[in-house]
């Protein structure tokens, strides 16, 4: 386990996220989150978790941890196949410079998110988007979930297998009724 | 054409746009005499000149900063950590600092293109006069330099004329670089001001490079018909002597390709080129072949069919020695800004420094006339060539070696993370291994050719010759057509679609312009470009994007070329030419406010940018935007009002420009008209946006063609594209309709049911069309 961003160069501090060492950290977070939101990019879509999709646990964990989603890129393509409506479409960029105002009401316009889940981004620009929350948006807590490390996130997973990735992701759902 | 010294002084004038004091320019050679439109109140501005209007501007568009570095290591009073709220040893927060580094990339970017400009314009006065008439478009044109006449006030008529607009150039980036020095601004949004007027600057010189090449060299003037050329690895006749040219600045080039002429050698070498200067040798001669952008460097230098490199100017790897070292290919550098360690043979006679580069006792050479590089690459070429073609020397690793090499993988993963693109390199390895290409082909179609992997192999596994082999079929189909570089828009081509723009009934002019760091591959862009022309866009294009425009194929084998018109039209894909040419597509913008709306151009900066705001639907889009001449285009077309969007990597560009579609306050406009303000909706939405995928970009593209001024018919033409493209590429209506629906006209008649209900769900009300500035009216001066 260690703090070394996925793509070698993309180096990244002094401030860096703390390590998700066991699922039971993002699902405490996802718990005190009074007002989550899921970030969910293009790649979501692509990534095989065995018979599954990564959006496919995405969506489950937005139904039973009650997250709002909002789908970037063309992502809402993907979920909308699988019946899923996520609750805003638009671009990456503008969902975090509307996260950085402690003034906007969120996506249902009923008070400012407190959480930012992360995933599916390509990852420099989950990165940079990222780093501009690390920075502007002192409120907000950041959670990338995807299986790299993310530094500028205020928790993410170090660089794992797949096999671990679809552990913690298996252990947080668990940890849910539907 | 006037001679005498015109002295421009001013104490301090009050303008609509802001406050001038103590102005003073000398202009020599002045055509004052035969331009009788009156001077604009700001002839050659300074960097606070247009101030006002870029904090206009920048109040609907805020930075939303993407730091790309939390720490700041610019003096010795460094590392800061600026993270937070943190600030550094000269007080500069982390917003100061990121709108700090994009004005030293902006002025990178403008001082590169103002360099080229310069280098380019004396040589040409050298060869051929500095009385040599400019003349971009014969007849055809009559507005020869738009955005000189808008940001100057003056009417270039020479070659001698434009070192009068380069003088203010240079001048300009020397003061706007002095402003990132420790201490100096540090205000965000002064900096971002300071950025737009770099980017102005840019598109000036860019301008000035271009019409000179033009004038001098009779490059294609503003033809819509220009030539069709050879694109593509696959065009190049390997039996004959073959010299590649890399770079952006033609001369030597240009004395190859006459030497070759003068010689009766035309038939027996094959020219190719590599980024503009590619562009541009066909521009002079559809003989040159064009091999493909910046990133096809690697693949074409490591085939071994090459048998001398000439490099120029920019975006040329800086390796380039040691890869033409690997396979005895000599080099030729031809330009004081890119010596590669080269001892300068210059002075020595053509028969020394040929016979020293063909018996291989120097690697290379530097010669800084392009004459003389003219002889000596053509005949190297010619004496090399044979020998070099019996030894075979590079030539692709055949697929038994490259399956040998990839069997040493230990599937380590330091070259997935060192890929750009964050490709799966390891398992395309293993699966090669196994002598499964497919993988590995895949990866050719993606790959920028950065070679950054290779640097990270501990295995030392040459990757990408790997990934080439695998490839290799692909990149030997590789032959197009692309029409070569038009130059500029004919004035009566403006005063057809002036009209069909402004009011929106052609739904826009997209620009895809920019280098070739494609997130999927080059294939993406065509393909925007196709379906923008299939919607009666005007499509524009220039530089490494024009080249991978042209490097598609439909079902028939046509390239996008030989398919769509080269008319600055609706439903066209007009190639304008190199990275310089972009000043054509700005200035096309700025001709419909000067030659359609006879508004006056000269020195009146602001309301002509206002104009083009308000009312020219015009977007910009740089797929695989890397450098920072990048950069600072991007912030040209911002400063005319034009938006950009970038593709994914562009978010390194360390902000964005980004309009809040939810703050109704930020969308009023003044109503010429009334006087009145109105609320005209999120148009055009943002100003600089990244966005991460090619279906992403389509929506995006049509969301910010809408203006305030288009006419109902306009607007709902453009609402058909936006939510067809809505619809089809992110799966679902947009939802946010109701903000550019302005009356119940504006609505497609198509889609009406749908429409009428998501407005009565969100409340929607009527409003009118207003005739939009931004700029508030002032009493008139008396
Ligand atoms: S320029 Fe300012 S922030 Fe940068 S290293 Fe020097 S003192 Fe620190
Ligand atoms: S050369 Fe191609 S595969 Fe290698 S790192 Fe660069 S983009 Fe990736
Ligand atoms: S870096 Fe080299 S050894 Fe490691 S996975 Fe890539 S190709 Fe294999």
């Amino acid at each position: 386990m260690s703090q070394e961003a996925w793509l070698t160069a993309e180096v990244a501090g002094p401030k860096k996220a703390s390590l998700i060492t066991k699922p039971e950290i993002a699902d405490a977070m996802i718990r005190q989150a009074k007002r989550p939101v899921f970030v969910v990019g293009s790649i979501a879509a692509e990534i095989d978790l065995e018979e599954k999709k990564l959006i496919d646990y995405v969506i489950a964990m937005a139904k039973r941890c009650k997250i709002q989603v909002v789908a970037t890129g063309n992502t809402n393509n993907e979920f909308l196949k699988r019946g899923f409506t996520p609750d805003a479409v638009m671009p990456a960029v503008d969902i975090g410079n509307r996260l950085t105002d402690p003034k906007w009401q969120g996506v249902d316009g009923k008070g400012p998110h407190d959480l930012a889940l992360f995933v599916g981004l390509p990852y420099q620009m989950g990165w940079t988007i990222l780093s501009g929350l690390k920075n502007f948006a002192p409120n907000l807590k950041t959670i990338s979930l995807d299986n790299v490390y993310q530094p500028n996130a205020r928790w993410s997973f170090s660089n794992i297998s797949i096999k671990s990735w679809i552990m913690n992701l298996e252990a947080i759902l668990g940890k849910r009724e539907d | 054409m006037g001679t005498k010294e015109i002295n421009i002084s001013i104490k301090e004038i009050e303008t609509e746009i802001g406050n001038i004091k103590d102005l003073r320019f000398s202009v020599g050679r002045l055509a004052q005499e035969t331009w009788d439109e009156p001077q604009g109140p700001t002839p050659f501005p300074s960097m606070s000149t247009l101030r006002n209007w870029d904090l206009t501007l920048l109040n609907r568009y805020k930075p939303f900063y993407l730091p790309f570095c939390d720490l700041c290591c610019l003096c010795t009073y460094g590392k800061c950590d600026l993270t937070g709220d943190k600030k550094g040893a000269c007080g500069i927060t982390m917003p100061g600092q990121q709108s700090r580094i994009v004005l030293l990339a902006a002025c990178i970017g403008a001082a590169t293109h103002t360099s080229h400009a310069r280098e380019l314009v004396t040589h040409l006065i050298e060869e051929f006069g500095a009385d040599t008439r400019l003349d971009p478009g014969g007849l055809n044109i009559k507005v020869e330099a738009p955005i000189t006449r808008l940001v100057c006030g003056m009417m270039p008529e020479t070659l001698g004329d434009l070192e009068t607009v380069l003088d203010y150039s240079e001048q300009q980036i020397t003061s706007l670089l002095a402003c990132t020095h420790t201490g100096q601004e540090g205000n965000p949004f002064d900096l971002e001001s300071k950025v737009m007027h770099t980017g102005m600057i840019d598109h000036l010189s860019m301008e000035v490079a271009d019409i000179a090449q033009i004038s001098a060299y009779d490059l294609p003037k503003a033809d819509p018909n220009a030539p069709l050329v050879d694109i593509g690895f696959g065009s190049v006749d390997t039996k004959k002597p073959v010299i590649l040219v890399i770079g952006h600045n033609v001369p030597p080039s240009v004395e190859i390709m006459d030497y070759m002429q003068d010689n009766e050698l035309t038939g027996d070498i094959e020219v190719t080129g590599i980024c503009c200067t590619g562009i541009d040798m066909t521009r002079y001669s559809p003989k040159a072949k064009i091999i493909g952008p910046i990133s096809w460097q690697i693949r074409y230098i490591r085939s071994g069919i090459p048998d001398i490199i000439v490099v120029d100017e920019q975006c040329i790897r800086t390796d380039v020695l040691d890869e033409a070292r690997a396979l005895k290919i000599p080099v030729i550098a031809t330009s004081e800004k890119n010596c590669l360690g080269l001892t300068d043979r210059t002075g020595d006679p053509p028969e020394e420094i040929i016979g020293d580069l063909v018996s291989g006792t120097i690697e290379g050479a530097l010669i800084l006339n392009p004459e003389k590089v003219g002889v000596v690459a053509v005949r190297t070429a010619m004496q090399i060539a044979p020998k070099r073609k019996k030894e075979k020397k590079g030539i692709f690793l055949s697929h038994d070696e490259a399956m040998e090499m990839a069997k040493e993988c230990t599937q380590c993963r330091e070259c997935r993370r060192a890929c750009p693109n964050d490709m799966h390199i390891p398992d395309a390895i293993k699966a090669f291994s196994r002598e499964e290409p497919e993988m590995l082909q895949e990866i050719y179609e993606s790959c920028v050719g950065c070679i950054r992997c290779e640097s990270a192999c501990p295995q030392g596994i040459p990757i990408h010759s790997l990934i080439v082999a695998a490839g290799e079929d692909t990149l030997r189909n590789e032959s197009f057509k692309l029409r070569a570089g038009r130059g500029a828009i004919q004035d009566i081509e403006i005063r057809q679609v002036g009209g069909p723009i402004v009011l929106g009934e052609i739904p826009g002019i997209v620009a895809f312009v920019g280098c070739a760091n494609y997130p999927k591959g080059g294939n993406e862009l065509a393909e925007m470009a196709i379906e923008f022309a299939n919607r009666r866009f005007i499509v524009c294009t220039s530089g490494c994007a024009a080249m991978t425009i042209g490097m598609h194929r439909d079902e028939d084998g046509k390239s996008p070329y030989e398919v769509y018109s080269g008319n600055f039209e609706a439903g066209a894909i007009v190639n304008v030419g190199s990275c310089v040419s972009n000043a054509h597509i700005s200035g096309a913008a700025v001709k419909i406010a000067s030659i359609f709306a006879r508004r006056n151009l000269r020195g009146n900066y602001a309301e002509i940018a206002d104009y083009v705001y308000n009312r020219v639907g015009a977007v910009g889009v740089a797929w695989g935007a890397m450098s920072q001449k990048a950069a600072s285009i991007a912030a040209g077309f911002w400063r005319l009002g034009i938006p950009v969007i970038v593709g994914p990597h562009g978010t390194k560009y360390r902000r964005m420009l980004l309009g809040r579609s939810d703050h109704d306050e930020d969308w009023y406009v003044n109503d010429t008209r009334t006087g009145e303000k109105v609320y005209v909706g999120p148009v055009p939405e943002h100003l600089f946006i990244a966005v991460e995928t090619k279906e992403e970009a389509m929506v995006m593209i049509a969301k910010l063609s809408m203006r305030p001024n288009d006419t109902s018919r306009g607007r709902a033409l453009k609402l058909t594209h936006y939510i067809d493209l809505h619809r089809r590429l992110l799966g679902s209506m947009p939802t946010d309709i109701h903000r550019f629906v302005r009356m119940e006209a504006d609505i497609p008649i198509t889609m009406k049911e749908d429409i009428v209900a998501i407005l009565k769900e969100k409340d929607w009300k009527e409003t009118v069309i207003p005739d939009p500035t931004l700029i508030p009216k002032k009493e008139a001066a008396p």
